[in-house]
This record gives structure tokens, sequence and C-alpha cells, in this order.
């Protein structure tokens, strides 16, 4: 598998691996720049960038740099979470609906369509406004930075399956009727073995293709939750939500617009561009060789 | 043809009350109710007050029996009011549904007459340079996050230049001539119908492109090809023919979604339109009205999606019904 000759997918691969490492060693950056990206200083608000503040400061006089790179780092692990777990949730569907076939399938691929049906953005709106509490979550959880994070990947994720599930009960079907699968019956192999050991891995390739394409969706999904102030809550941040006030903001300092969404649009994009690549690398069907 | 319907139509209804049931339960979870807003409202409400109001609007009783009475009223057409805005839900909705619809509905169709032809035009001349930069330009407007777009359509053009307003639609006055009337409507319309145009554009275009693309790779274009029918009547007769059915697909799918995939372009502008409308009543904790927009959408989606069915069996003789009945 090579991505020789998509240019794009080459240069996204390398952006997203530099934003990457920036995200995950930002408190380090932090410490050797000496400052502290959570502090708030109303004599410094909106400053123009400086040899201290690389990017300025944003309203509230933190540092706009740092709180990029921290709101990278939630934007990466949201679509990179997100997309694991629908992933896992789609191959598990997928793989029995095709395996076992019959009322089975009917069932879960009904169910399937069905998810497909739903109004996405109005859906996940109402997930995003259900109360923790009233299902008889502590408060101290309930209202703690990981929760509201881990949350917001269990609800774009609870969405994002339903491609995967059909991709890998496609596989599944023209998969488990190879003599390979056959054999594997032949030996004794129990079904459990059989789809995790012998189906499943052979379909990777193209659940990678649908897994690195789904981040993207991801992302812009969190970021317009964290926007509207139903992801990601203050003082954490989000490329999403420090684009909340931003309309005010736009007459006086529109460089506090422009950069979290710039960053939310080139990952998105570099994402694309990335399963792109590795879609016409996987295909020999695709048009780039032919 | 009979028996299809009525398996899909069947569908539909369990899909619905499914969801109603799912979304009842949902909101039932969101914080606070309509009393604490009252309370709030009214500081002389003592707690005594408020359980006799809870009693009065059935809020104290378990939520799968409240979901049983408002179901027994909505299977009679009754869906109740709306608390945010003290009228019938239905009354709410007629309104925004067209608003939405004038919305949305052109810029899908604009859409369409842009992202087919274009599709068509880039597929005919693959890894040209025109080509790259059409697709370039089309992954921008897939990763582009909607609402940060309408936040630089609005600084540019209402902030910066001035030329257009930022957000709202036109008050007409009584007796404005129509074509004027439209005029007025439009200069509110160009931000958001842009807004929506950019967004869905690049998606239309690569699946038109890649549907011509696969077509073109077929036998029976080499044959056509072969018994020396021009270019363009290749293009046309024989491959854009068949490139539609795939498309079609995706169109009727997208049709269905348009009234609520339009909610972050109606937030940014102010439209007054069905997914401003479930947004605001999410947030103000107006059960009914919330609860029958989401079921709304839910059903336009389904029914998109059957007539999509529908449509493939119409231009497609390979595809039959009963093939489509699992």
């Amino acid at each position: 598998m090579t991505m020789k000759g998509h240019r794009p997918a080459q240069v996204s691969a390398l952006f997203l691996a530099l934003l990457l490492v920036l995200a995950l060693a930002a408190p380090w950056i932090a410490d050797a720049r000496g400052i502290d990206p959570t502090m708030t200083d109303l004599l410094r608000r909106k400053e123009p960038p400086s040899a201290h503040f690389w990017l300025g400061t944003d309203d509230l006089g933190r540092d706009l740099l740092q709180r990029l790179l921290d709101g990278g780092r939630v934007s990466l692990l949201v679509g990179f979470a997100g997309a694991l777990l629908s992933a896992a949730i789609g191959a598990a569907i997928g793989v029995f609906a095709g395996y076992y076939g019959g009322r089975l399938d009917a069932v879960l691929m009904r169910v399937t369509d069905g998810v497909i049906a739903l109004p996405l953005l109005p859906l996940v709106i109402v997930l995003a406004a259900v109360d923790p509490q009233k299902i008889g979550i502590p408060q101290a959880i309930a209202q703690s930075e990981t929760f509201s994070l881990w949350r917001i990947v269990a609800i774009v994720s609870l969405m994002g399956w339903t491609t995967v599930a059909r991709l890998v009960r496609a596989a599944t079907l023209s998969l488990k009727a190879q003599d390979f699968t056959r054999a594997a019956q032949a030996l004794g192999a129990r079904p459990l073995r059989i789809m995790f050991r012998h189906i499943l891995p052979n379909a990777m390739g193209s659940l990678v293709v649908a897994t690195t394409l789904s981040i993207g969706g991801l992302i812009l999904l969190e970021s317009t939750l964290s926007f509207l102030g139903l992801g990601i809550q203050a003082p954490a941040a989000s490329w999403g939500n420090m684009l909340t006030n931003a309309q005010e903001l736009l007459q006086e300092t529109p460089v506090l617009a422009l950069w979290p969404g710039l960053l939310i649009f080139l990952t998105v994009i570099a994402f694309n561009f990335l399963g792109d690549g590795l879609q016409d690398a996987l295909d020999p069907r695709s048009e780039r060789r032919a | 043809m009979s028996r299809y319907l009525a398996s899909r139509l069947a569908e539909i209804a369990i899909t619905l009350a499914l969801m109603s049931l799912i979304v009842y339960l949902l909101i039932g979870l969101m914080p606070g109710d309509p009393i604490d807003l009252m309370i709030s409202g009214d500081p002389r409400m003592t707690s005594a007050d408020a359980a006799r109001l809870r009693a009065v609007y059935g809020i104290d009783k378990p939520l799968l029996e409240r979901y049983l009475a408002w179901a027994g009223q909505a299977l009679h057409g009754n869906f109740g009011y709306s608390r945010s805005l003290n009228q019938p839900v239905l009354a709410v909705l007629g309104p925004r549904l067209l608003n939405t619809l004038a919305l949305a509905g052109t810029a899908f169709l604009l859409s369409i007459a842009i992202a087919l032809p274009l599709g068509l035009w880039t597929a005919a001349r693959p890894r040209s340079r025109a080509d790259y930069t059409v697709n370039l330009l089309c992954f921008a407007g897939i990763s582009t996050p909607p609402f940060w777009l309408a936040l630089l359509l609005i600084t540019l053009f209402s902030v910066k230049l001035g030329v257009l307003p930022a957000g709202g639609m036109a008050e007409i006055r009584p007796h404005t001539p129509w074509p004027e009337a439209i005029a007025q409507q439009l200069r509110f319309a160009v931000l958001p119908i842009g807004t929506l145009l950019l967004l869905q554009l690049g998606g239309y275009t690569r699946f038109m492109r890649a549907a011509m693309i696969e077509t073109l790779r077929q036998d029976y274009v080499r044959t056509a090809r072969a018994k020396g029918a021009s270019p363009t009547r290749v293009l046309w007769r024989h491959a854009f023919v068949n490139a539609l059915t795939p498309v079609l697909t995706i169109l009727g799918l997208s049709f269905g979604g348009l009234f609520s995939g339009a909610l972050i372009t109606e937030i940014m502008f102010a439209w007054p339109g069905m997914g401003k409308m479930m947004f605001q009543a999410i947030l103000d904790n107006d059960y009914n009205l919330a609860l029958v927009g989401l079921l709304f959408t839910t059903f336009t989606t389904i029914v998109g999606n059957l007539i999509a069915d529908l449509a493939l069996v119409a231009v497609d003789p390979r595809v039959t019904l009963a093939s489509r009945l699992r």
C-alpha cells in the first residue's frame, strides 16, 4: 500500500503529524514559554502578537497559541476516539449481520437504515442537552471536564457507526464464502473466532479508509456542538467553543475568529485528503492507476 | 407495488413511533422542567404552588405514562401547545416550514444545477488541471465548518462591505407589489443560500464525478465509442443517463434532510425556519415543539428515502420493487 503520487495526502499526513506532536506537547511548550494558558489577565486583553504572546491574547487575556494547541488536543482526541469507537460498533454489527445472515441480518440492517434516516443534527443537540444528573450520575462527575469530553465522544460515535456497519457487512458476505473461511469452519473453529480472526482482519483495509474518512466529519460535529455551547464547556478550550463569542469579536479583533476556524478547516480537509489517498492506494481499480 | 408500499409505510410508522418514544424520554432528561421556569419567573410562587402546577400539567406522573397520554392525543391530530410561544404547535410549525423550504429548497436546486454539469465536465477530463482544481475546491467545501463560513460571509458582506443584511428576514409591508417584495426578501436570503450552496456543492459534485467515471468505464460506453458515436452523444446519451441512478438515491436522501440540514445556517443568519425553531425549543425546554419538529424532520427524511427508491425503479428497469423488498 502506497500513497505515492497523491500529493495532497502526503502533505496532509505531514500536517496532521506536526499538529498531533504540537498538541500533545502543549503543556511542555507552555512551560518552556513560561505561560499559564488558563490564567486570565484582564489588563492584557486582545493584545497583538508579541515576543511573549506569539499570536497575541484572547478576549480574556489568555495566550491564543496555547489555547489553540489545547483546543487541538481536544478536537483530535474526540476525532480519533469517536472514529475508533464508531468503527468498533459498526464492525461488530456488520460482521454479525453478514456472518449469521437471515433474520438477525434483516433486523440489524433495518436498524442501521433507520439510524441513517434520522435527522442527525437536531438529535445530537437533544442528546447533548440531556442532564446527566437525571440519569443518576453524581454531580461531581457530571460536571467534570473528562466527563464532558467522553460524553461528546459517545454522542458522535452513536451517530457515526452506520457507514462502517454496511461496509463490514458487505465485506463479510463475500469473505464468508471464501475457501479460508470454509477451511476454518471445517477445522471446527467457533463462529466468534472465524469472525474476529479470519474475516475482520481481511476487511481491515476498507475499515481503515472508512475510519480515516469519518474523523473529519466527527471533528466538524464536535466543533459545531461546542460552538453552540453544548459540547466542550469553557474554561476548557476547544476550537469550537473559542468561536462561540466570535460574532461579537469580529468587529474589533477578527484574528480571534480566524485562527480556530482555520485550524478546524485545515485539520478536517487533511483527514479527508488522507482518507482519499488511502482509498486510492487500496483500490486497484482506482482511476489514478487506470 | 401495493405490498411494497404497505411494507415501507409500516416501516415508517414503526420508526416514527420509536423515535417519538426515545425523544420523549430524552427530553424528559433535559435539565429543569417548565414549572422550574415559571418559578424563576415569579418570585411569589411557593413550593406548594409548584407542586399543584405539576399536578395540573401532569408533570408529576411517570415519564412513560406521560408519553402514552401524549401519543394518544397525537394520534388524534392534537399535538398540543408550544409553551414558549403560547401557540398551537402546528400553527408555529407552518410558517417556519415554508421559510426553511424557501431557503434550503433554493440552495438544493442551485447546488444540483451546478453540481451535475460540473461533475460531468470534470469526469470527461480526468486528471486534468481543471479536474484537480475542482476536486480541491470540493474538498474545501466539504471540510468547512458551517458556522465559521457563515461568520466569514457576515464579516465580509455585512460588516466590512455593508452591502447585505447580517440576518433575519425582510418585513414586507402590506400592499407591496410582489416583484419588490421578492427583491426585498432576496437581499436577506443571499448570504444564507450562499452558505448552504458552498457547503453542499462539493459533496454533490464529487458524487456526480465518481458516478460518471464509473459509468465511462463500462463496456457499453466503449461499444458506443467504437460504433463512432460522437463524444458529446456518448457523454450525455450513454453515460450521463446511467450515472444518474446512484445520484438519484443521494439526492433523495438529501432532499429528506433538507428541513434539518439548514439548522446551523438558520441559527447563524437568524432565519426563522425549522432548524432554528427546533434548536430554540430544545434550549427553552419546549417539549411539544421540539418533539413535533424532530418527528416531522424524521418523517421527511424517510419519505425522501422512499421517493428515491421509487424513482430508482422508475428510471432503471433492472431494479424492481420485489428486489428492493428484503
